[in-house]
């Protein structure tokens, strides 16, 4: 076993380090600076890594990507760690999944129009896949696509769309035929989001802050050249997109971390009930000591999956595990924090208490990450079914034709 | 970076998994508990024979010199198979104080013994309830002979040597005593797991030899640190059983017409006993790079490893008999071995909570 990087990995770090170094300090946003000024920084950064084949990874080199080793994604990703971009999050649903999807069931003037822009930023991608209707039950979308000569016709809304306001193409899954099995009646298209009749509206979520969107879709027209797959195919093809998201977990172990430190820095001035400080007190270091390994539990995961992508094979669902385990951890790190502050902790403000103001963050953000990308509870239905291979539940709505479908 | 065993020790694994399959660990352990054998005998004397048991000692003592990352893989079937075999205290904690503290004459006398599965170790360190700690007047060594009690001592009716935890001039020391030295009285006690029963030992003036390699509680607690990651393999293994044996039963047994692994609730708990596994097999293997590489991190990583197997494996024991339901609540059903092991492995080094103190320590040390 070996914690330290290979000879190679341990060249290109010190290469991007020092990359990073010279050419981050241009793209931190000023004090102040809003949404708009922030997202034109990212498609900067973007095209700037791009000039030095530091963008596109796994991609290929005919389109500005970079080919090669998963890892060295995961290198650079390290070492952006602590720079503001790294945080905008919008840049990474291009190269992370619109891509690839193009690439499995796109053609090739797919990927001459949106392969080089893409990776330089200058396309910036969206997801319409899950409606008000239809979230865990994605293949039970409403959203409507009528042929129309070689267009089609599209009706619908989309929910939970982050990026739209700034995403210049999106990734739509739409129903084509409503008379046959949900799974059967759906297709795949690209869509120009400055095509008329396409309405964008910021989406609150209960900490205040408005990440996401609602996206309106009123008599939308789609060139039929934009259809990637089949008509009634486009399971399959929104199935490659969602498969792509497992990289992302090399930057979850930050969710949790993230709370240990504030919440041992509280207990090392905190008094609990006994008057002991809490960092003294056993209670605590019993329900700490069960975070801590947690937390560590899905570095230490991750590690096993770079392990796995540094010998070139596919990691397993691993990555589920460390989702289900954060996500689950950050909220009741952050309820418990809150705990250890007592009537404090009913007053959220930054400038008295730094560490209990990141608490009190998670205590807000932590509903939204038990459902992003997959609640919690079809989490586990995942790994019982397809890892346990426990056998499936009933499905009252698998035959039937998808207009006779209950919903609401 | 690598973190995964490499091939020759996943090999080692490999061999003693088949080498346990042949015995059936369960089986053992019910005789254990029936009282019919204490402990599989055949089975110790077999590991002995090819090697595994010498895995952490030198050769120069007839043993492997593979390293305790391949005693890692050893300990991870060992639990897995379940078998009643004085591993984790034998194996483990008295082979470890024999090669890293003993003198040269006990390594040269009994290291060779333990490799060959000839003798077998325990270690007599706890006085009553509560944490571990230092030796106070419980056990005291002078001029040469020890006076005192030790209880719980673990597969302590199985053992032919102790290491007995004692105090002298002030500070906590291991002796080494023979089971049959004069002035040294064993009487059984009975044990949650009988595959792993306990002895009290009464010690009236027994000549002792001290290990000039571990003197004071700190030296003590490393040597407890290294056992820590071992015995969590144990955990990771027996736990990764228990997992299969419900899963098993989840996708055979009918209720309501449907098997009863499509129901919602049995799902998402073998889901949170598989992510459970997960991770403590993950804080197991980085404790074992930590173990093997002497790493400054090793108390932190020791802990974690701990903390999260015992989570692990109880969650998992207490889920086996849940899934089963009421045939799990019978005597005869083996649902019960591994809940009984899974408090055994939780208490043998000392409890959770001790554990998790022991950590949040560590860390606050380090931050």
């Amino acid at each position: 076993m070996d914690f330290n990087d290979s000879p190679a990995e341990a060249a290109f770090r010190a290469e991007v380090r020092e990359w990073i170094r010279a050419n981050g300090p241009r793209f931190v946003p000023p004090a102040g600076a809003d949404d708009a000024e922030v997202v034109r920084l990212a498609r900067a950064w973007q095209a700037a890594r791009a000039d030095f084949r530091y963008a596109g990874f796994g991609l290929p080199a005919e389109i500005g990507g970079r080919p090669g080793s998963a890892l060295e994604e995961v290198i650079f990703l390290q070492e952006q760690r602590d720079h503001p971009m790294a945080r905008v999050e919008i840049m990474t649903l291009g190269t992370g999944m619109a891509l690839p999807t193009i690439m499995a069931h796109g053609r090739p003037d797919h990927l001459a129009k949106f392969g080089r822009p893409t990776i330089r930023g200058e396309i910036v991608w969206c997801q319409l896949f899950s409606e008000p209707v239809a979230g865990s039950d994605l293949a039970g979308i409403r959203t409507a696509a009528v042929r129309d000569g070689d267009r089609w016709l599209v009706n619908g809304q989309k929910v939970w769309t982050s990026g739209a306001f700034f995403a210049d193409w999106g990734l739509l899954l739409a129903r084509t035929d409503p008379a046959v099995p949900k799974h059967k009646g759906l297709s795949y298209f690209l869509l120009d989001m400055k095509s008329s009749g396409v309405q964008v509206r910021p989406l609150r979520q209960l900490g205040g802050r408005a990440e996401f969107n609602e996206v309106f879709l009123t008599d939308v027209s789609i060139p039929d050249s934009m259809r990637l797959g089949s008509i009634g195919g486009g399971w399959a093809v929104a199935m490659t997109t969602l498969s792509n998201e497992r990289l992302a977990l090399t930057g979850d172990a930050a969710v949790g971390r993230n709370l240990i430190a504030p919440l041992l820095n509280l207990a090392k001035r905190t008094p609990g009930p006994s008057g002991d400080l809490l960092i003294d007190d056993a209670g605590f270091r019993e329900r700490l000591a069960s975070y801590y390994v947690a937390v560590a539990g899905v570095e230490h995961i991750s590690a096993r999956i770079l392990t796995a992508l540094s010998r070139g094979s596919s990691p397993g669902p691993e990555a589920t595990v460390g989702k289900l385990t954060l996500t689950r951890l950050l909220q009741s790190m952050a309820t418990f924090g809150m705990d250890l502050a007592g009537v404090a902790g009913t007053v959220i403000d930054p400038s008295t208490d730094a560490d209990l103001h990141e608490i009190q963050q998670g205590l807000l953000l932590a509903p939204g990450y038990r459902m992003g990308g997959g609640t919690e509870e079809i989490g586990k239905n995942v790994i019982a079914e397809r890892v346990l291979g426990l056998p499936p539940d009933v499905r009252v709505d698998k035959d039937l034709p998808f207009n006779k479908v209950r919903s609401g | 970076m690598n973190l995964d065993f490499s091939e020759e020790q996943k090999a080692a694994g490999e061999q003693v998994q088949r080498l346990l399959t042949g015995h059936s660990g369960l089986a053992s352990a019910r005789r254990a508990l029936d009282g019919r054998e204490s402990f599989d005998r055949r089975l110790w004397a077999e590991l002995g024979r090819a090697g595994w048991l010498g895995a952490t000692i030198p050769e120069a003592f007839g043993g492997q010199a593979l390293g305790y990352e391949t005693l890692c893989c050893i300990a991870q079937e060992v639990g897995r198979s379940m078998a009643a075999i004085p591993f984790g205290v034998s194996a483990v904690l008295v082979t470890d104080a024999l090669v890293r503290g003993g003198a040269d004459a006990q390594r040269a006398t009994y290291l060779p013994q333990l490799a060959r599965g000839e003798r077998i170790g325990a270690l007599a360190f706890v006085e009553g309830n509560g944490a571990l700690r230092a030796a106070s007047g419980g056990c005291v060594f002078a001029d040469g002979r020890l006076t005192g009690v030790r209880t719980g001592v673990s597969d302590g009716m199985s053992a032919d040597f102790f290491l007995v935890l004692a105090r002298s001039d002030g500070q906590s020391g291991l002796y080494l005593v023979e089971g049959t030295a004069a002035g040294l009285y064993r009487e059984p006690q009975q044990g949650i797991d009988p595959a792993h029963a306990p002895a009290r030992l009464r010690l009236q003036g027994v000549i002792a030899d001290p290990l000039p390699g571990l003197i004071g509680w700190s030296a003590l607690e490393r040597l407890l640190d290294r056992a820590a990651v071992l015995v969590a393999f144990e955990q990771v293994g027996a736990a990764d059983a228990a997992l299969e044996m419900a899963t098993n039963y989840a996708r055979s047994r009918y209720a309501f017409g449907r098997l009863i692994g499509s129901f919602q609730s049995l799902k998402h708990k073998l889901a949170d006993v598989y992510v459970a596994n997960e991770l403590a097999r993950a804080n197991a293997y980085y404790g074992a790079w930590a173990l093997e590489s002497e790493a400054p991190t090793l108390p932190l990583a020791a802990a974690a490893a701990r903390v999260s197997a015992t989570e692990a494996l109880e969650r998992a024991s207490r889920e086996l008999i849940q899934t089963h339901g009421g045939i799990a609540v019978t005597w005869e059903h083996d649902a019960h071995l591994f809940y009984r092991r899974a408090q055994h492995l939780a208490l043998m080094l000392g409890g959770l909570r001790e554990w998790q103190y022991r950590l949040v320590a560590q860390l606050a040390r380090a931050a």
